[in-house]
C-alpha cells in the first residue's frame, strides 16, 4: 500500500473501518478535475444569456434590459455575471444556448431527476457517479458532493464523500469511533458514517488557515472551499454543487439578480481556491430546463424547455457563444411557448468526460443510457 | 415494554416521552388518535388573519432585518408548535400532522408565507388530517400562505376584465396540485390540463387590505369560459375551481398516489405493493377519509417490523428530546437545531416538501451533524443514569452491541451520546 499525506490523515478512518485494505490509495487517476453546478429550479437561460439580436426578442420579453455585458453581438450576458465575462474575455467561458436534456417535461422534480440521471427517465444513480465508476477513482480521491446532503446526480454505486462546515464542539474521537463501529452492519447509515468521518478528517486538512466567510453556508463560500480542496493534492477530482432560486414565475427581473451575483461569485472564488489546478479544471453549470419564452402575467416565466448552461475552465475552448440558434418566431418556438432545443446537454456532459477527463468511449453508454443519438460535441477543450 | 408497545412509539409516535405510562393495548392506543380532535395547540391561536395583518405591517414599515412583525409570529409559534410535539398525548395525531403538512409543503424559502406558515398548519392542515383528503385538499388551495407561496394571488385570467392591462396567468399552482398534490405525472395530465385547472383558479387571491385580511375571490380576474380538466369539464365562476378540486381530490390515481405515499412514510422506503392497495382500497370505500387510512395503516402487519424507516432530522430531534424529557427552560432552540441538521422547520426547498427515504437523509455529514448535535445536548443529562434512560425509551429495542458501547462509555454524556446516535435510536 503506497502511503500518502492523505492515508495519515485517515487514521481514524482507519481505525474504525478495522480494514485497512479498504483504505488503499489508488494512485492519483490524473490530475484533472471536474465540478458540475446545478441550478435547483430552472435558470431562465434568455434572462441569462440575452439574444437580443433576434428580432422578435422584444415581442415576448419587452425592451433589451440594459448593461447587457457582450457575448459577441447577437448575445448579452446579464450584468450581475460580470465575473463570468471576464472569464469570457479570456477565453475560460463557454456559453451555451438553446440546450436541453433528453426529456420534455415541465415539473421541476421530475426534470431534475432526469437531468442528474441522464437519461429520458428516472434512474437510481446518477450519471456523475457512473462517471467516477468508470474512472476507477477510489473513494479518497473521488468524488465530493458540497451541502449537506448527496444529490442524485452523485449517488449510485461509487462512493461518495461530502462536505459541510460544521460547527465547534464535537464530541471525543473514540465516541465517533464507537458509533461508527455500532453502525457497521447498517447498509445505509454504515457507510455514510464512516465516509463523514473520513472527509471532515481531511478537509480540516485542506482548510487549515484559510479565512473563515461570515456566511460559512452560502454558495461562494461552499464554492470557494470546494475548490480548495480540488486543488489539494491528494484531494477529491470530482464534486457537484447546487445553488436554488430560480423559479422565477413571478418579478423576474428582480428576483434573478441575487442568485446570478452568487453563482459568478462562487465559480469566480472556486477559481482561486483551485490556484494552478484551474488549468486543469473543467467546471459544468447546468439547470433542469429553461423557462417560457413569453414573459407572463405576473412579470415571470413559466417552466419551459431550452435554456443555457456554462462551461467553465483554463484548458475549455471558450470565449464564445455555442449554439444552433433556433429563433424566436412562433412557429420556431417548441410547442409556441418554449425556446425550442437544438443541442443536447448530453452531448456537452459526454464531451467534458471524453476530451477533459479521458475517458474511454465506451464507457460512454453505461454513463448515458440510450443516448446514441446525442453525439459528443466536438472541440470544447483546447488543444 | 413488549416489542410491539415500543414499536408503537417510534413508529407512529415520536418516541416515548421519558417515562410516560404505556398502554395496555398499543393498537387501541393508536386507533383511539384518530377519533379526538385536537384542542386548540397554540395560545393566541395562530390565525390567517393575524399573519397578514404582520405581513401588512411589514410592508408599511419596511422594518429593519431582525425587526420584522411577521418574522416575530413565526418564531414565537413555530416554538410552540415544536413545543407541543414534546409533550403531545396524541403524537400519531401529529405525526399525521406533519405528514400532511410535509405532503402540502408551503416553505419561508418565499417569504410572504412567513407570517401565516403555522396559521396554515393549524387552519388547513390539523384540523383535516382524519377528514377526507378533498376537504384538506380546498382548505389548503384556498389558504392565504399556499396562494402566496405558489404565486396564485396574482394569476389573472387573460381574456377576464383585468386581464387587459398585460397581466395574465400563472400556472404554478395548477401544476404542483396535479403533479404534487393529487394526481401525480402516474394520471398522464398533459400542459392543457395544467393551463385549464390554472384559469379556473384565477381569481383565487388573498385580500390584504380588508379589515378582516384574507382569502378573496377576484371575480374580475377570473377567466371566462368553461374549462376541461383530465377529461371532466367545469364551469367558470369560484363554484367551477372547487368542482374541479374536488374532482381532482377524489380521482382514483390521487388515492394510489396518496397511498403510496402514507406507505412509504410510515412503513418501508420501497412500500410493498399488496400494502398500497391496501390503504388505497381504505381511501376509495370510504371517499377518502384519512382517519380510515390512518387506521388502515395501523392494521397493516408490516408496520410492526422495527428499524425499517430512518428518522428525518425532525423526527429525531423531537425524539431524542422526548426521550430526555427535559423541563420547559432546559430545553434548547429546536428551531436552530433542525436548521443545523438539514431540515429547517417549515422551510423546505422546494415544493415537493423533504424527502422520505433514507437516502435522502443518510448524506455522510448530515449523519456526523447527528452525532454532535446528540453530544451536545447529552450534555445535559445531569445525574440521570444513561442506561435507565435507555431501556426506559428504547425497552426491547435497545440492542446489545449499544449497552455494551455504552457500559464502556467514559461518562454518562458519552453514553448517552451513543444511545441517541445508535441505529436503534436513528431509526423508527
Amino acid at each position: 500500500m503506497t502511503t500518502t499525506r492523505r492515508t495519515t490523515l485517515l487514521g481514524l478512518a482507519t481505525a474504525i473501518a478495522g480494514n485497512r485494505a479498504s483504505l488503499a490509495l489508488a494512485d492519483a487517476a490524473g490530475d484533472r478535475r471536474f465540478v458540475v453546478v446545478i441550478l435547483r429550479g430552472a435558470l431562465d437561460g434568455m434572462a441569462a444569456v440575452v439574444p437580443h439580436g433576434d428580432p422578435q426578442l422584444q415581442a415576448l420579453r419587452g425592451p433589451v434590459p440594459e448593461g447587457l455585458l457582450d457575448l459577441g453581438g447577437f448575445y448579452g450576458l446579464h450584468p450581475a455575471l460580470s465575473g463570468l465575462h471576464g472569464l469570457y474575455q479570456a477565453g475560460h467561458m463557454l456559453a451555451i444556448h438553446a440546450v436541453a436534456g433528453p426529456y420534455r417535461i415541465r415539473s421541476h422534480f421530475e426534470a431534475q431527476d432526469c437531468l442528474e440521471s441522464g437519461a429520458e427517465h428516472r434512474m437510481t444513480s446518477g450519471w456523475l457517479n457512473r462517471a467516477v465508476a468508470a474512472m476507477g477513482l477510489s473513494r479518497e480521491n473521488g468524488a465530493l458532493a458540497v451541502g449537506v446532503s448527496v444529490p442524485l446526480l452523485l449517488r449510485g454505486a461509487s462512493p461518495v464523500a461530502n462536505w459541510v462546515p460544521h460547527g465547534a464542539a464535537t464530541p471525543p474521537q473514540d465516541v465517533y469511533a464507537a458509533v461508527a463501529a455500532l453502525h457497521q452492519g447498517d447498509p445505509v447509515t454504515g457507510p455514510a458514517i464512516a465516509a463523514g468521518l473520513r472527509e471532515r478528517a481531511f478537509s480540516a486538512q485542506a482548510l487549515m488557515g484559510q479565512p473563515e466567510d461570515k456566511n460559512r453556508f452560502g454558495f461562494p463560500s461552499l464554492a470557494r472551499a470546494a475548490g480548495t480542496m480540488l486543488a489539494a493534492r491528494d484531494g477529491p477530482r470530482i464534486a457537484a454543487l447546487e445553488l436554488g432560486g430560480w423559479d422565477t414565475h413571478a418579478s423576474q427581473v428582480g428576483r434573478l439578480k441575487g442568485p446570478l451575483r452568487q453563482l459568478d461569485e462562487g465559480l469566480l472564488g472556486m477559481k482561486e481556491g483551485l490556484g494552478e489546478a484551474w488549468t486543469q479544471t473543467a467546471i459544468l453549470v447546468m439547470t433542469e430546463f429553461g423557462r417560457t419564452a413569453r414573459i407572463n402575467g405576473t412579470g415571470g416565466t413559466d417552466h419551459g424547455t431550452a435554456g443555457a448552461a456554462f462551461v467553465l475552465g483554463g484548458g475549455i475552448a471558450g470565449g464564445r457563444v455555442l449554439a444552433d440558434w433556433p429563433g424566436l418566431s412562433d412557429n420556431r418556438l417548441y410547442e409556441h411557448r418554449d425556446l425550442a432545443p437544438t443541442t443536447d446537454l448530453r452531448s456537452i456532459a459526454k464531451a467534458l468526460l471524453l476530451q477533459h477527463l479521458g475517458l474511454p468511449p465506451p464507457a460512454m453508454e453505461p454513463v448515458f443510457p440510450g443516448s446514441a443519438s446525442a453525439a459528443p460535441t466536438r472541440g470544447l477543450v483546447r488543444g | 415494554m413488549d416489542i410491539r408497545t415500543a414499536q408503537a412509539f417510534v413508529r407512529f409516535g415520536l418516541g416515548r416521552q421519558g417515562a410516560e405510562p404505556l398502554p395496555s393495548d398499543p393498537k387501541a392506543w393508536l386507533l383511539r388518535q384518530l377519533h379526538a380532535l385536537d384542542a386548540p395547540v397554540l395560545q393566541p391561536q395562530a390565525t390567517t388573519e393575524s399573519g397578514l395583518s404582520a405581513l401588512r405591517e411589514d410592508r408599511e414599515t419596511k422594518p429593519k432585518p431582525g425587526e420584522s412583525k411577521a418574522r416575530a409570529l413565526f418564531t414565537a409559534q413555530a416554538a410552540g408548535l415544536l413545543d407541543h410535539a414534546l409533550t403531545t398525548p396524541a403524537p400519531f395525531r401529529e405525526r399525521l400532522v406533519w405528514f400532511w403538512a410535509n405532503h402540502f409543503t408551503i416553505s419561508l424559502r418565499r417569504g410572504e408565507c412567513t407570517g401565516v406558515a403555522c396559521a396554515f398548519i393549524e387552519e388547513a392542515i390539523r384540523p383535516n388530517v382524519t377528514r377526507r383528503f378533498s376537504d384538506m385538499l380546498l382548505a389548503v388551495m384556498r389558504h392565504p400562505a399556499m396562494m402566496l407561496y405558489l404565486d396564485n394571488i396574482r394569476s389573472v385570467g387573460p381574456a377576464s376584465p383585468g386581464g387587459a392591462h398585460g397581466a395574465g396567468l400563472n400556472e404554478n399552482l395548477a401544476r404542483e396540485c396535479l403533479e404534487l398534490h393529487t394526481v401525480s405525472p402516474a394520471a398522464g395530465f398533459s400542459q392543457t390540463d395544467v393551463t385549464a385547472l390554472a384559469r379556473l383558479l384565477t381569481g383565487w387571491s388573498v385580500d390584504l387590505q380588508a379589515s378582516v385580511p384574507g382569502f378573496l375571490f377576484r371575480a374580475r380576474n377570473h377567466e371566462p369560459g368553461p374549462q376541461t380538466v383530465l377529461g371532466g369539464t367545469f364551469p367558470p365562476g369560484e363554484e367551477g375551481g372547487t368542482a374541479a378540486l374536488l374532482a381532482l381530490g377524489t380521482h382514483a390515481a390521487t388515492y394510489r398516489f396518496l397511498a403510496t405515499k402514507l406507505v412509504r412514510h410510515f412503513v418501508a422506503d420501497n412500500p410493498a405493493q399488496a400494502d398500497i392497495r391496501r390503504i388505497e382500497t381504505a381511501l376509495r370505500n370510504t371517499n377518502g377519509d384519512l382517519g380510515a387510512a390512518a387506521g388502515a395503516l395501523v392494521d397493516l402487519e408490516s408496520a410492526w417490523q422495527s428499524g425499517t424507516k430512518l428518522r428525518t432530522p425532525l423526527e429525531f430531534t423531537i425524539a431524542a428530546l422526548r426521550a430526555l424529557d427535559l423541563p420547559a427552560d432546559h430545553r434548547p432552540n429546536i428551531g436552530r437545531v433542525l436548521s443545523a441538521l438539514g431540515q429547517p422547520f417549515l422551510n423546505a426547498p422546494a415544493p415537493n416538501g423533504w424527502g422520505d427515504t433514507a437516502a435522502d437523509w443518510a448524506a455522510p455529514e448530515s449523519m456526523i451533524r447527528r452525532i454532535d448535535w446528540a453530544h451536545a445536548l447529552s450534555a445535559r443529562i445531569g445525574s440521570n443514569d444513561p442506561m435507565t434512560l435507555a431501556d426506559t425509551a428504547l425497552g426491547p429495542l435497545l440492542q446489545p452491541a449499544t449497552r455494551d458501547a455504552m457500559a464502556r462509555a467514559g461518562s454518562r454524556r458519552d453514553a448517552m451520546t451513543l444511545m441517541l446516535s445508535s441505529p436503534e435510536f436513528q431509526r423508527r
